[in-house]
C-alpha cells in the first residue's frame, strides 16, 4: 500500500467501526483535517459538530461515554492537551470510556509551525493514571488500534496520529497486541526503541548501521501507556545500548519512559534520547526532521555514539 | 519614522488592493496558508495601519507608547504580514519566505521572530485574553496607548473568548477594542451551520460592551467605527465587522475550501487579475 497518513487511516477505520450504532464521533471544526468527515458522510446522525470549543467537546465526550455510547473525540492533539484538566477530571477521573484522537503531532506537520505542533501531549497524558496512549506507526497498525480501542478497551484512551504520510511497516495479517512492544528487527549491539513516525526512521537507521557491521534491533512502541516494561528491560539487558526515538519532546515522552524503566530495573545500559528539545517551527517535514535531529541519519548517529 | 497614513478612502482602497495582491503572491510562493480570513480582514487592517488609527513606529517595534494590535485569529498571517511589510517593519522580500525553514515569518505569528508581531497566537481563543491583559496593564499605568484585537467568528465559539468578553467591562477598559471579523465561514463549514452565534452584537451588549456593527469592507464605516471606539468612555468597544471570507476573489468568496489552502500559480494569476481588475 502507498504511504498513508495515520490520520487518514484513522478516518477510514472509523467508518468501519461506525457500523456499530454505539459509536459517536465528535468534531471541533477540523473534520477535514482529522478525516472524521468520512464518518460524518456515512453516519451524519452520530456525528456531533461542536465547533472550536475543545473544553466542551471533551466534557460532552465524557457524558456520552457515561451514557453507554462509544465516543471518539478528534482534533489537533495540541488543542487536546490544552484542555488537560478536562481530560483529567471529566474523562479520566470519571473513568469514562472516551476515545480521543489527537492529530497533527510533532514537528512532522511542517509549514503550519509551532502553534499547531503537539510536542508535549505524551508527557502530559502519561501522568494520568488510567489513560491508555497508543501511537501507531503505519496505516495497518492504525486500523488495528482503532478497532481494539473502540470495542475491547476499558477506560479512557488516546490515539496519537500524524499529519504526514508514513510508509507501511507492517503487512496484512499483522497482529496488534495492546500493551505489547512490537519487535520489528532483532539486533545484538544496540536497540532502537521508536514510536509513531520515528519507527520508519529507526528501521532505515538500522539498515544503515547493518552496512557498517553494527547489529541494531528495532522495537516499535505502539502502546506508550501502559508501557511494555519487560520488553524494554529485556532489550537493555541484551544489547546494553538503547536509542529512544520520537517526534515529541524527550522530556516526559517515550525517552523518559524508557529511562525510567531501565533505571528502575537497575540495568547498566547506556541511553541516548532522540526527540525534540525546543518549540517547533515552520518548514517542510524533511527540513524539520533534519533541523530537530529526528531523521534516520540522526537516529543512526545516536546509535554510533554508543558504539566503541 | 512613521509611515504615511491617509484618511482618503479611495487611497485606502488602493492600499488594500495592493495588500490583497501580496496575500495571493505570498501564498502561491509558500504553497500553504490561509487566504480566506486574510482577504476578509485586510480592509480593516488597512484602516488600522494606514488610516491613522494605530500609532506605531516600524523602526522601533517596541516603542513603549505604541498602540498594540493582537491577531487572535493567528492563522490569518498572510494578511497580517503583508500589512506589517507595507508598514515598514520588514522588507517586502521577506514575504516570499513565509512558512519556509528559518523564516521570521512563521505559519502563525511568533513575536520572538516577526518584527511588529505583538503576541504569538495560533491556538484560537487565546489572543483575546492576552490583549485583555495588555489593556489592563495600560489601565494600571494610566498609559495613553490603546489595544486592538482581531477575533474570528469561528473563534468566537471558544469559551475563552467569552471569559475575556465577560471580564473586560469590569475594568472599564475604554482603551480596548475588539474587532470580530464576521466573515461567515470557518474551517469546514459556514459558522451558522457549525454553531450559530446570532445575535452576536446582542451578546456583546449583554456583557456591557459598546457595540458598533459595520460593513467590514466599507472604509468610511471602518474608520468611523474606530473613531467611535476611541471616543467611547468607560467601556470597551466591540466592532462587529460583517465581512466576506475570501473577499475580492470570486472563486474564494464564502467557500470553506479556501480557508486553509494556497492557490496554485495559475489560480493565483486569476485571483490577482480579478483583484487588479477592480471588480468590486
Ligand atoms: C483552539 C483551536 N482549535 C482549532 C484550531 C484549528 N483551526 C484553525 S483556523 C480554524 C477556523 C477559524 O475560523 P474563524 O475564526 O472564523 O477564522 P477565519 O474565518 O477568519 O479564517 C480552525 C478550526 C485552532 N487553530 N485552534
Amino acid at each position: 500500500m502507498a504511504a498513508t497518513a495515520t490520520r487518514q487511516a484513522f478516518g477510514d477505520a472509523l467508518v468501519k467501526v461506525g457500523s456499530d450504532p454505539r459509536v459517536v464521533v465528535i468534531d471541533g471544526d477540523t473534520k477535514n483535517s482529522t478525516f472524521t468527515e468520512l464518518f460524518a458522510e456515512q453516519y451524519p446522525d452520530r456525528f456531533i459538530e461542536l465547533g472550536i470549543a475543545e473544553n466542551n467537546m471533551l466534557g460532552v465526550a465524557a457524558g456520552l461515554a457515561l451514557s453507554g455510547k462509544i465516543p471518539w473525540a478528534a482534533t489537533f492533539s495540541t488543542f487536546i492537551v490544552g484542555r488537560l484538566e478536562v481530560v483529567r477530571m471529566s474523562v479520566c477521573y470519571n473513568e469514562a470510556n472516551v476515545r480521543i484522537a489527537g492529530t497533527h503531532v510533532g514537528v512532522g506537520i511542517g509549514d503550519d509551525g509551532a502553534s499547531q505542533m503537539a510536542l508535549e501531549d505524551i508527557a502530559a497524558l502519561r501522568a494520568l493514571p488510567n489513560m491508555a496512549i497508543v501511537q501507531p506507526c503505519d496505516s495497518i497498525e492504525t486500523h488495528h488500534a482503532v478497532e481494539y480501542l473502540t470495542f475491547e478497551h476499558v477506560g479512557p484512551a488516546f490515539l496519537r496520529l500524524t499529519r504526514q504520510k508514513l510508509e507501511d511497516v507492517h503487512q496484512e495479517g499483522y497482529r496488534f497486541v495492546f500493551g505489547k512492544a512490537d519487535q520489528l528487527r532483532q539486533g545484538t549491539d544496540v536497540t532502537l526503541i521508536a514510536t509513531g513516525a520515528l519507527v520508519q526512521e529507526a528501521l532505515a537507521a538500522a539498515k544503515a548501521l547493518d552496512g557498517e557491521g553494527v547489529s541494531a534491533g528495532v522495537l516499535n512502541i505502539h502502546t506508550i501507556a501502559p508501557l511494555d516494561v519487560d520488553a524494554i528491560v529485556g532489550a537493555a539487558r541484551s544489547t546494553g545500548r538503547i536509542v529512544s526515538a520520537e517526534d515529541h519532546n524527550v522530556n516526559g515522552g517515550l525517552g523518559s519512559a524508557v529511562a525510567e524503566a531501565i533505571a528502575e530495573a537497575g540495568i547498566p545500559a547506556r541511553l541516548v534520547r532522540v526527540g525534540t528539545r525546543a518549540f517547533g517551527e515552520s518548514g517542510s517535514q524533511e527540513e524539520l526532521y533534519d533541523r530537530f535531529g529526528l531523521s534516520a541519519t540522526h537516529v543512526a548517529d545516536a546509535a554510533r555514539s554508543l558504539m566503541g | 519614522m512613521p509611515v504615511t497614513t491617509t484618511r482618503d478612502t479611495s487611497e485606502l482602497r488602493e492600499i488594500a488592493k495592493e495588500l490583497r495582491v501580496q496575500i495571493i503572491r505570498l501564498l502561491v510562493e509558500a504553497k500553504s496558508g490561509h487566504p480566506g480570513g486574510s482577504l476578509s480582514e485586510i480592509d480593516i487592517l488597512t484602516c488600522l495601519y494606514f488610516g491613522a488609527i494605530l500609532r506605531y513606529r516600524p523602526d522601533e517595534p517596541s516603542w513603549p507608547e505604541r498602540d498594540r494590535f493582537v491577531l487572535s485569529k493567528g492563522h490569518c498571517t498572510p494578511g497580517y504580514y503583508s500589512t506589517l511589510a507595507r508598514a515598514g517593519y520588514f522588507p517586502d522580500e521577506w514575504l516570499m519566505t513565509f512558512r519556509k525553514i528559518g523564516s521570521p515569518l512563521q505559519g502563525h505569528p511568533d513575536r520572538t521572530k516577526g518584527p511588529g508581531v505583538e503576541a504569538s497566537t495560533g491556538s484560537l481563543g487565546q489572543g483575546i485574553s492576552i490583549a485583555l491583559g495588555i489593556a489592563i496593564a495600560a489601565k494600571i499605568d494610566d498609559a495613553p496607548w490603546r489595544t486592538y484585537c482581531m477575533v474570528g467568528d469561528g473563534e468566537s465559539e471558544s469559551g475563552q473568548v467569552w471569559e475575556a468578553v465577560m471580564s473586560a467591562p469590569k475594568f472599564n477598559l475604554d482603551n480596548f477594542c475588539v474587532i470580530v471579523d464576521n466573515n461567515q465561514v470557518q474551517q469546514t463549514e459556514p459558522v451558522e451551520k457549525i454553531m450559530d452565534l446570532a445575535p452576536l452584537a446582542d451578546k456583546y451588549r449583554a456583557f456591557n460592551w459598546h457595540v458598533v456593527e459595520i460593513d467590514g469592507h466599507n472604509f468610511d464605516e471602518i474608520l468611523a467605527a474606530f473613531d467611535e471606539a476611541a471616543a467611547t468612555k468607560g467601556k470597551p468597544t466591540a466592532i462587529i465587522a460583517h465581512t466576506i471570507k475570501g473577499k475580492g476573489v470570486s472563486f474564494m468568496e464564502l467557500s470553506p475550501a479556501w480557508h486553509g489552502k494556497a492557490p496554485s500559480a495559475e489560480e493565483g494569476e486569476r485571483a490577482i487579475a480579478e483583484i487588479l481588475g477592480g471588480t468590486k
